[in-house]
């Protein structure tokens, strides 16, 4: 069984840490790596794919470390990124290229299923230079499995994706991970990794955060405290029948409304809506306050 | 930090196939010309050889006496070769750096050093149609097609070709391509053009004086100066060919993706 590991990796440039003493394995099916901008998800998805030297740690792939280890290719898949592309060459050709890059003994049939994989059958004789980001990115991914890979390595895959894209995609990973591939892909958006994958890693500063099942850190999301800001016809009157209510712990009159911290977010969320019935109160706004990313990834990094 | 249902892969350990081997790679070249060409760039190449032959044919019209061609020929047509194979020998691997696309060449299984040298071997072919092949044409323009001094001048500008490119190339690998491109333009403005003509001992480390020297062995013309003799031109040319070759892909294979933090 494929997997890769990482062991204690770090990455600086110069005085930046980028990536701080992470240590993750990853097997068969979708893991999503999940955190902020700039928390350290392509730094380590690049050392992955051997782009980048780790500054102290291993990185490795079936148990072969991956910084100089060109051979590796033969089994692992990269989609970066950047959208960089042969611009000047159709879809079809930039993915033969790649199948004869590969070695592989018929890279026109190669190519033809792993477009056909991507449904960019439309587009194939098109140049790339035409293509909208979202095709770019799927011929990317087309070009990356064209030899069949048992590991794919994805950089925030989902940029520039119409919807219908999207969820293409997510089925074809799913598919993919399904067969026994290990996928690992980024996603800086919450529900892109909750729809695609079971494990997720998340990254945030740098350091690995918080590391399993999906539902699992999704359940130690919501049963936090939830803070809302509360807006209705007669604001004082609510906040005097919230503060009675087990699911809600503090209330504060500001100027902007009620913020109200809730202990409990989906009983909360069912409460309140009868509360204001019941005493003629018109509801114009419940608003999660702190529903950012960002403040998720905070409350992990300090569980 | 939360764990979940911590997954504890042991790495299968098989054997890693090495990567693919070959000394060129026909898939590699073709894109890198392409990619170097479809940049408008051949018009940008082609502008400075039209402008030497004009001036030789210009010359030829107009100017008295023989004493013109080995010096107009060696020094303004060898500045071209050099400044070619600087643009040429640095946007093989420096336009793919750049824009990013080098990580589609580096994702596959194919070695560094067929990565390199198929490279190498389109900037060299490159900067001989635009630099070699022009100071030809010039030569036989000014001193007819079997003079000694055109042939001459056009095997040495292919050694320069050889040459140039390993370095320019080596610097790219080396510092990037922006950077790649100062140095290189400092080391032929200001090296070779200027040091090397007031320090003979300069010759010894200059890619134009082992060309001069090799284009001197068929011309035997005074007016070429090279610093070097054909042996040490040769000998000296090949060596640093070799070693700024090995060396780029000693680097290539060593690539950190430049770092945004994300």
């Amino acid at each position: 069984m494929t997997t890769i590991e990482l062991r204690g990796v770090s990455r600086w440039y110069g005085n930046v840490v980028a990536v701080n003493d992470i240590t993750m394995s990853m097997g068969p099916g979708v893991t999503g790596l999940l955190g902020p901008n700039g928390a350290g998800k392509t730094t380590i998805l690049h050392m992955m794919a051997g782009f980048l030297m780790p500054s102290r740690g291993e990185v490795t792939v079936a148990g072969h470390s991956t910084w100089r280890n060109p051979g590796m290719f033969r089994q692992v898949a990269v989609v970066p990124d950047r959208d960089s592309v042969y611009a000047f060459l159709t879809g079809k050709d930039f993915v033969e290229a790649s199948a004869r890059l590969h070695g592989l003994p018929d890279p026109e049939a190669a190519a033809r299923r792993a477009i056909g994989l991507l449904a960019m059958e439309y587009a194939q004789d098109r140049k790339i230079s035409t293509y909208s980001k979202g095709m770019r990115q799927r011929i990317k991914v087309a070009a990356a499995l064209v030899h069949d890979p048992e590991v794919v390595l994805l950089d925030e895959p989902f940029n520039g994706m119409d919807p219908r894209q999207r969820l293409h995609m997510m089925d074809l990973l799913h598919a993919q991970g399904d067969q026994g591939r290990v996928i690992v892909f980024s996603s800086h958006i919450l529900e892109e990794v909750e729809r695609l994958s079971g494990i997720i890693q998340v990254i945030v500063g740098g350091r690995l955060a918080a590391s399993g099942d999906f539902r699992a850190i999704r359940r130690l999301m919501t049963n936090r405290p939830h803070v809302f800001l509360v807006r209705s016809s007669d604001d004082r009157a609510l906040g005097a029948a919230l503060i009675g209510r087990p699911a809600v712990n503090a209330v504060e009159l500001t100027s902007n409304g009620l913020q109200v911290r809730a202990s409990d977010y989906g009983t909360f969320t069912r409460e309140i809506a009868s509360i204001t019935r019941d005493h003629g109160i018109r509801l114009t706004q419940v608003q999660p306050s702190d529903e950012s990313l960002e403040s998720v990834f905070t409350y992990l990094l300090a569980a | 930090m939360i764990m979940t249902d911590t997954q504890n892969h042991e790495g299968a350990g098989q054997p890693m196939p090495g990567p693919l081997r070959g000394t060129l790679n026909g898939v590699i070249m073709r894109l890198t010309l392409r990619a170097t060409m479809s940049r408008r760039r051949a018009i940008l190449f082609a502008l400075p050889a039209i402008i030497l032959i004009g001036i030789s044919a210009l010359l030829k019209a107009k100017a008295h006496g023989t004493a013109w061609p080995p010096e107009v020929l060696s020094i303004l047509g060898y500045l071209i070769l050099a400044l070619t194979a600087l643009i040429v020998g640095g946007s093989v691997l420096g336009a793919e750096m750049d824009d990013g696309s080098i990580l589609h060449l580096l994702a596959t299984p194919v070695s560094r050093r067929t990565i390199v040298l198929s490279k190498y071997v389109v900037a060299v072919g490159l900067t001989a149609v635009f630099a070699a092949i022009p100071v030809y044409l010039a030569g036989v323009i000014a001193t007819g097609a079997s003079s000694h001094l055109a042939i001459g001048l056009f095997v040495g500008a292919l050694a320069g070709a050889v040459i140039y490119n390993a370095l320019f190339l080596l610097l790219t690998a080396v510092f990037s391509p922006g950077p790649a491109l100062a140095i290189g333009l400092l080391y032929i403005l200001v090296w070779e053009n200027l040091l090397a003509s007031l320090v003979p001992g300069v010759g010894l480390l200059s890619a134009e004086h082992y060309s001069l020297a090799v284009a001197n062995s068929i011309a035997h013309n005074s007016q070429l100066h090279a610093n070097v003799n054909f042996g040490t031109g040769v000998g000296m040319g090949a060596a640093v060919t070799v070693l700024a070759l090995a060396y780029a892909v000693v680097s290539l294979s060593g690539f950190n993706v430049k770092g945004d933090l994300a």
